[in-house]
């Protein structure tokens, strides 16, 4: 690649900032270039974000018709799986996985609330409820 | 707390490190990759004249891996360099020096280590999530837990960051920064921070720099079938039994992308900084050919990133999703690579 075919795009996913590159100048030399971003990398990287956010919003429409426990919602807002809040929590997926039933998740101890609460890194009432507005 | 010192055979009477510096000397280097570029900072920062190519270089940090037992958000970790830590573990040897690593098993007890060593005027790296940074933009925050950022003071509640992905230095509070150091999950860092004890060698030295290259053909050209050229054979072969029409083949492949061109700069920026570190080698041995080989490189990165665009393209619909043709795209890099580290094995000879 040289200095001149550095993708001048933008990626909006880098929010304005812009990235190291290597790209060779007219002398054949590495050199560092900065560089606003890549139509490709915003297009995989929207894609990744989508999947969260389309998750997110099922889960919320699901915890709303009472099908989903709003700790479903929580997880996928906060960009996680079971097997990420399995592993955040220290607990087993299986039991992550039952605790996402709007039945056993009503019933979860104060404690339990606790360390879901933790980590997913917002508070117990949070947790227990769901965002007024849609956020999409 | 875990104290893990790499100490490579010590031959040179060692100089022990005298930090005089102060914070405001500390020199905010831009990078392409996290770990290249922090440990190179962080050389620099105590006198060793080594730029963040040569880090990567001279650590034989180049590589591919296809890890599809270690998932990411449910999809398989694909590697286009060696695993957290080897760059900063494979300088301890060509420079003699020796590395201090640090876990803490309580979350406070790393806090406060970082603290003592910033009063100590040390400037010190650490491993971190890139989720609870709340400097990240939002669009790049996932839950990856192999970032690394150098924290070279503290004023009031902030910790001062040079994080090498960024253009300029960040700032961010203590309680945000203790969650991304312990932050749990996959490659969790478990508050990991390191800092250079002593440092022999204070300037690279040209069979160093051979031996580099030998040992990064080896990983290239290996045995493993997941590893290398034979790791981006076995990927094609998983991509050529995609169906065309599917949501998840489409989630895969842009996957594979995502890991290529965002994740710590991925597969084609790696094989440009790579390009980069040859030059400098081919100057260092006097060895043009190294040079020559450099151009090589370039024109297979061009490769990937044609690789990466044609793939872009079919994830957004822009051409009709062709599993067979990517695949066919990623062994043309696999043959390509293949010439090209037999023959960089060659030069470096």
């Amino acid at each position: 690649m040289n200095v001149n075919e550095v993708p001048q795009e933008g990626n909006s996913t880098l929010s304005g900032g812009r990235k190291a590159v290597y790209a060779q100048n007219d002398n054949g030399e590495m050199v560092i270039v900065a560089c606003p971003g890549w139509e490709v990398e915003e297009i995989v990287t929207m894609q990744a974000v989508d999947t969260l956010k389309e998750q997110a919003s099922v889960a919320l429409a699901g915890a709303i018709a009472g099908v989903c426990s709003p700790l479903e919602y929580w997880m996928y807002e906060k960009r996680m799986d079971p097997g990420v809040l399995a592993q955040s929590t220290g607990l087993w997926q299986w039991r992550v996985r039952r605790h996402l039933q709007p039945m056993r998740f009503a019933k979860l101890s104060p404690k339990l609330l606790s360390v879901y609460a933790d980590a997913l890194g917002i508070s117990v009432a949070q947790l227990q409820s769901l965002p007024v507005k849609s956020p999409l | 707390m875990n104290t893990e010192v790499i100490n490579p055979s010590v031959i040179n009477p060692v100089s022990v490190i005298e930090d005089v510096a102060t914070q405001s000397a500390f020199q905010h280097q831009h990078a392409a990759h996290c770990e290249s570029g922090v440990i190179s900072s962080l050389l620099r920062h105590q006198g060793v004249a080594i730029s963040e190519a040569m880090a990567f270089g001279l650590s034989a940090a180049l590589s591919f891996a296809y890890l599809p037992f270690i998932k990411m958000g449910g999809m398989p970790l694909i590697a286009y360099r060696m695993p957290p830590r080897f760059i900063i573990k494979g300088l301890a040897k060509p420079l003699n020096a020796t590395f201090a690593f640090e876990t803490f098993s309580k979350p406070e007890a790393g806090k406060e280590r970082l603290d003592e060593l910033l009063t100590q005027g040390k400037v010190v790296g650490l491993q971190s999530s890139v989720y609870w940074l709340p400097y990240f933009p939002e669009d790049m925050r996932f839950h990856f837990n192999g970032h690394n950022l150098l924290v070279y003071g503290r004023e009031g509640d902030d910790y001062l960051i040079s994080d090498p992905v960024f253009e300029t230095t960040v700032r961010c509070a203590s309680a945000d920064l203790q969650r991304a150091r312990f932050a749990k999950g996959a490659l969790a860092p478990k508050g990991m921070l390191y800092y250079p004890k002593s440092i022999a060698n204070r300037s690279v030295q040209p069979e160093a720099v051979l031996g580099a290259i030998r040992k990064n053909c080896k990983i290239m050209l290996g045995p493993i079938p997941i590893v290398g050229i034979r790791g981006m054979r076995m990927l094609a072969k998983k991509i050529r039994k995609l169906p065309a029409l599917s949501a998840e083949t489409n989630a895969f492949v842009g996957h594979i992308i995502r890991m290529q061109e965002e994740i710590g700069t991925g597969g084609a920026g790696f094989r440009f900084v790579y390009a980069a570190f040859l030059q400098e080698a081919a100057a260092l041995t006097n060895r043009p050919q190294l040079s020559q080989l450099a151009g090589e490189l370039i024109t297979i990165g061009d490769g990937w990133r044609a690789f990466a665009l044609a793939t872009a393209r079919m994830v957004k619909g822009r051409d009709q999703m062709n599993p067979g043709k990517l695949a066919d795209l990623l062994l043309d890099r696999a043959t390509a690579e293949a010439a090209f580290f037999v023959a960089l094995r060659d030069a470096a000879n």
